[in-house]
Parts: C-alpha cells; structure tokens; sequence
C-alpha cells in the first residue's frame, strides 16, 4: 500500500514534468516501465552496452526513442521485454521486476502482456495472415481470453484488427505472406502485436523499410488502436522526423552513459 | 501444444527437402527391416533343409562334414559303411525308418544320389513339407532316374529324356555309364533344397552300372552289358549314408551312441538341426555383415536429416526470434525442431514399412518358386521392432543436434536477429 502511494506520487512529479507535452495521455497509474540505474553488457566482461541511471513510463504513454544505429535501442527493448535481464540495477516493467523474474516467468510476461513489432521480416513465412495474427493467442491464455471477449471470436478479433489496419481484404488474407509489401507486411505485424490488447506495446524500428507518406499513416493507425487497446507504446527508430507524433522523445545515446556516447555527446557539444 | 501445428505447417512449407529426407529415411529402414527378414527367413528355412529326420549316419567324420556330403551334396565321403552296418541299424528296435544313400557319381555338374523309394516319402524340408513330383512317377524301371526341378530346367530334361551317368563327381568322357543309359521317369516340384540340383536313382541302378568297374575304371575284358546286369545279384556292398527316423526322439541319444560305438566299423550319428545352425554359424558371419551394412544405409539416412535440419536453421533464426517475441520459450524452439526430427523419423519409418510390404507381395511368389525361400508378410517380429524402436531414438538424437543449436541461439539472439 504504502509503496504504491510512494510511486503514484512519484509518477505524479512525472507527470508534473512532462504534463505540458502534446497528446492526450493523462491517465494515472503505476508506472509502465521504471527504469534505475540500468547496466547491461551482452557478455560477462564484455563492454557495457547500456547504462541509464533512470527512465520512466506512463502508462497510456507514446514514447518515442531515437538513437543512432549501434546505440543499444535494441538491446533496451530487449530488456524491456524480458528476454534479457540486467546485471545491475532495475527493470520494473507493469510493477514487476523483471531481473527477480526466472526466464520461463519472464516468457509468460511476455507472452501475456507485450507485443513486439521488428523493422522487418516480421511474419512467419508458412502461416498464412490471419494465423500470423493469431499467434500470441496459441502462447498466451490471457491474451486469447481478452481477444475472445473483445472480438467474440479469435479469427473474427483477428479480422477487425486487420480491417483496421486496412487489411481485411478476402484477397490479401488468401495470399502467402511472403508476397505482402513490405507495408502491409508491417501492418500484419502490428496487429498481432495488438492482438488480446497487451498493456505494452513495443515497436523496434518497424517504419524504417517504409517511404515517407506510408510512414506516417502506419503510425497514426497504431495510434488508434493503442489507444483503443489502452496500451502503452514504445516506439524506437533512428529517424528523428518523427518525433513530433509522439508525446515524448528520448535520446538513448544522450541518457546512456556508457564511455562511447559520452564521447558523442562531448562531440555534439562543442 | 501450439508447437505441434507450427512444426508440420513448417515442415509442410518446406516439403519438398522434408519429403527426400521422409524417403532416404524410409528407403534405409526398407532396406534395414528387409535385410532382417530376408536373414532370419533364410536361416529358417537352411534350418528346414532337412526336417522330419532325427539321425544323419555315415562313416565316422565330423558332424558338418556328414551333413555337407549327405545333405547339401558337397565334398566327398571318406568311407562308405558297410551294407551290413545299415541292415543292423535299419532292424534297431528303436528305429522306425531308414533310407540309404548312396553318392559318388554326376550328371552334367549335378550329383546322382542312388537312394530307395522311401527317400521320395520320407525326406521333408521346411519343417513339414514332402516332396512332391511336377511330372511323371518315381523309379519303376531299374533305369529310371528322378531329376530335381532345377537339373530339369538347366538342362531341358522332359520325361523320358536318356541321361548318361558319370563316373565320380566330374564328367569325363572315358569315365562315363554310357552301356547303362537312364531314362527320365519323373522331375520334382522346386523345394529351394539340395534335391533341387540331384539326380535320383535307385540304389540298384547304382550297384548295376558298377557292376564291371573296380576302383573307379571299367574291368578290361569284362563288360556286362544292361540287361544282363537286371538279373544279377544288385543288393549293394556299402553304401555312403543314411538317414534314420526314430519311433520316438527320446531314444535320440541311446540310438546315436549305438551308432557311434558300432562295433564292427566306425561310424556317425548325427543330428540333423544341431548339425544345420553348426553349419550356419559358419556362414552366417555373412549375413551379419549384410546387417551391419544395412545399419550404416540407415545411418546415412539419419545423417541426410541432420544436414537437411542444420542447414534450414540459419534461415529459421529470424522465425525464432519471432516466436520467442510472441512468448515462446526457448524450450518451445528446441520442441519444434525435435518435433520436425520425430515427426520425420516416424513418417520415414511408417513410409519404409509401407514400401517393404508391398515389395515383399510382389517377391514372395518370386522368392518362393525361385529360391524356396517363404517369407512370411506378417507384423513387424519383436527383433525388427526393436530395430526400429532403436531407429526413433536415434532420430531423436539426431533432432536434438539442431535443436539444442536452434535453443541456444534463442537464448544468445534475444530479439536481435542478425541475417
Ligand atoms: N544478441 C546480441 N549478442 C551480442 N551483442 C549484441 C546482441 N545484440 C546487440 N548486440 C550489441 O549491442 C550493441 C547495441 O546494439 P543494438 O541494441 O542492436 O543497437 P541499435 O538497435 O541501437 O542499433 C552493439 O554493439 C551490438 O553489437
Ligand atoms: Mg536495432
């Protein structure tokens, strides 16, 4: 009780500090992500790939994160998700902390409560569309739970994220996924990452194989269905026009602290 | 659970490899399962050349030396017995039957065995079955000779046909029977035995075509022609062997020491079946090697899934990194792939056994009539389903190879997939 009340009211300052930003989040709860004093290296005495002393995220939150390619925005998500866990410090991703999590918890937290979209090559090449969509459901009994609900049937939640998403077209369904564009093959992707309405949502560069236009309308429909699913978004890419979509930007390269980007930013300095 | 579906969506995506891996497989567990049948069906029936006779007796030799001059018609007798030996044995009160046999002489390649008419009713192979004449009748004329199928065939013999007798077992022109020709009067059904490839004639036939010879060449100067040797005395001297049956097999062992401590001559019992799998010991190092060979085919197989299933996992790392996205388990990712390896194995075993019964209904009409060899088409016997048995977990191991890589991949990739 009494470190829920601590953390609302950190999460209030929070607020307090970015409240003035455009969009529309405003809803209060526990924090989606808070990060302290992060260090992650690949390998036992390798470099340090990641240091960040904190980082926090709200929930119903766009966060958009912007890094040079080689900074470690991959390597983050991938702590964020639970398939790698921190050396030092903490990872608390919807109240639970990931690094006290053993790896068979950390992938039924997955499983149940993220959805992952890659740059590219997101679908699996001998399932068709709509099986693609349905995958998180055959991993995660939560999640086929809350797409029954929603959708009143797997196949027909599937078909109403796709029609969303300008995909529910009987010819599109029918074909083998390895024909899609590469647009629509991202909007497949984006609709089983929304698929049973995880909390966190978290896209790894998926705009960067689009042109200019496309880009654009691809992140304003998960907008939309973020927002319908009340999820939370991490969005990551090295192209900073995007940004001002967004409700927030973090500089990875500017907040990691490793030795490399500290000479960055030095550079960028002067 | 969900694994399953994945594994043979994914095996189906890749069909083509996966159906050369399925049929390399099913064509080295055919081979393996019909090398096991053909071994343990051959070594029946050798087992069965000879059945329903309890005792071999000959001159005193060793037990495999007996059976390869008396049954399988190779190598020759040291001594004969006397004829008195056998009438002492024949009239033993334990004995129920006996029939003399007596070698020495050829037709073309192929042994003349002077036996009894007894021979036709009481020799049995694979385990119950007489002998059984395809055309004409047993001896009714002295000159008569019975021909087996195979000597019929390779030399176009028709009831009727004369054949000349040779002298010892090669066919020299100057040591030929040619004042006493035979008369084919009968040609036996094939057996896939020994009586395949002998001539038969009686007993006195062989006494009467010998009746002007001495120690192999014809008396000078004393020539009996054909019809004067029908009226002479044709009961033989001595003959080469004979085999006995007992009116009861518990004398076996009282007969066989009579025998063997036959006072007048040494002589040799023998038994037949112990005799048979001595002799196959000393061939059957053979047939283990056709095992062993065919073990490797199957090996082979195993190794064509590996490569198939190692080479596929570079491609698939991205669809791992996928699945593990969606909440797959590395565990999950070690499954499918030791589900695609089970699943394959298993087909290719189902495939193979398939393939071997089909090609068993075609050839067991074959084998039977050409080599006398039945095989039967019955389930799988324990022995081959302990090979296969073996062959699954082999495949399992197999499987796991690529699926421990596919595993500890997952582990190191994370999210990150590197092309
Ligand atoms: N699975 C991995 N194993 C080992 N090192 C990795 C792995 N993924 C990324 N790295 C390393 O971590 C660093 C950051 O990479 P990444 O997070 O992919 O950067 P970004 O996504 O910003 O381009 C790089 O030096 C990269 O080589
Ligand atoms: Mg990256």
């Amino acid at each position: 009780m009494r470190e829920l009340f601590v953390q609302r009211s950190t999460n209030l300052t929070h607020l307090q500090r970015y409240g003035s930003l455009k969009g529309s989040w405003r809803e209060v709860g526990p924090l989606v992500i808070d990060i302290k004093d992060l260090e992650f290296r690949w390998h036992p005495g390798g470099e340090t790939v990641l240091s960040l002393e904190t980082m926090r995220v709200d929930p119903g939150e766009h966060l958009f994160i912007e890094g040079p390619s080689g900074s470690g925005k991959s390597t983050l998500l991938s702590l964020l998700a639970g398939v790698t866990t921190t050396q030092a410090g903490s990872v608390r991703v919807l109240d639970r902390p990931l690094e006290r999590l053993g790896s068979v918890e950390r992938d039924h937290f997955r499983a149940d409560h993220v959805g992952y979209i890659f740059q590219m090559f997101n679908l699996i090449p001998y399932l068709s569309v709509v099986d693609n969509v349905l995958l998180p459901c055959r991993f995660s009994a939560r999640r086929r739970d809350r797409a029954l609900t929603r959708g009143g049937g797997l196949e027909a939640e599937a078909r109403r994220l796709l029609g969303h998403l300008d995909m529910d077209h009987p010819e599109l369904l029918g074909r083998a996924v390895t024909t899609l564009s590469v647009g629509q093959q991202q909007r497949v992707a984006a609709a089983r990452a929304l698929m049973g309405s995880p909390e966190l949502l978290i896209a790894d560069e998926p705009t960067s194989s689009l042109d200019a236009d496309r880009r654009e309308s691809f992140i304003r429909l998960l907008f939309d269905e973020c927002r319908q699913a009340a999820s939370t978004l991490v969005f990551v890419s090295h192209d900073a026009t995007l940004e001002c979509l967004f409700h927030r930007t973090v500089n990875l390269a500017r907040i990691n602290r490793r030795p490399g980007t500290l000479i960055d930013a030095a550079e960028m300095g002067t | 659970m969900p694994i399953v579906s994945l594994a043979f969506k994914s095996l189906l995506n890749r069909r083509f490899t996966a159906a050369l891996t399925v049929m390399s497989i099913a064509l080295s567990v055919a081979l393996l399962v019909g090398v096991e049948r053909l071994r343990t069906e051959a070594r029946a029936s050798f087992a069965n050349t000879l059945s329903g006779t309890d005792l071999i007796v000959g001159a005193r030799s060793g037990a495999v030396q007996l059976l390869l001059y008396s049954v399988f018609r190779i190598g020759d007798a040291t001594n004969n017995m006397s004829w008195q030996s056998y009438q002492d044995i024949a009239r033993h009160p334990k004995v129920a039957w006996s029939v003399p046999l007596s070698l020495g002489d050829s037709h073309r390649g192929f042994r003349v065995l002077g036996t009894s008419q007894a021979y036709f009713e009481r020799y049995q192979y694979a385990r119950d079955r007489r002998l059984v004449l395809a055309e004409g009748g047993p001896f009714s004329d002295l000159y008569d000779a019975v021909l087996g199928a195979e000597v019929a065939t390779e030399l176009g013999y028709r009831i009727g046909d004369p054949i000349v007798v040779a002298h010892g077992a090669s066919d020299v022109s100057f040591a030929r029977h040619e004042d006493k020709p035979f008369r084919v009067s009968g040609i036996l059904a094939r057996t896939g035995t020994p009586v395949d490839r002998t001539v038969h004639v009686s007993l006195e036939a062989i006494e009467a075509i010998h009746i002007d010879w001495q120690s192999g060449a014809p008396l000078p100067g004393l020539s009996v022609s054909a019809e004067q040797a029908r009226k002479m005395d044709l009961t033989p001297k001595a003959i080469t062997a004979a085999l006995v049956g007992l009116k009861s097999k518990v004398a076996t062992f009282s007969v066989q020491r009579y025998v063997n401590e036959y006072p007048e001559e040494p002589l040799s019992a023998i038994l037949p079946g112990v005799a048979l799998s001595q002799l196959w010991g000393l061939i059957g190092v053979a047939e283990n090697a056709l095992l062993v060979v065919s073990a490797f085919v199957v090996v082979v197989g195993l190794f064509g899934m590996l490569t198939a299933l190692l080479t596929s996992l570079n491609e698939r790392r991205r669809e791992m990194a996928i699945l593990r996205s969606v909440g797959a388990r590395p565990g999950h990712v070690f499954a499918l792939i030791m589900g695609e390896a089970g699943f394959l194995t298993l087909i290719g075993i189902a495939l193979g056994l398939g393939l071997l019964y089909l090609l068993l209904l075609f050839a067991q009409p074959l084998m039977e009539s050409m080599y006398g060899i039945f095989i039967a088409i019955g389930s799988p016997s324990s022995y081959e389903l302990l090979l296969l048995g073996a062959l699954v977990i082999a495949g399992f191991v197999v499987g796991s190879i690529p699926a421990y890589r596919a595993y500890r991949y997952s582990l190191a990739d994370g999210l990150s997939i590197r092309i």
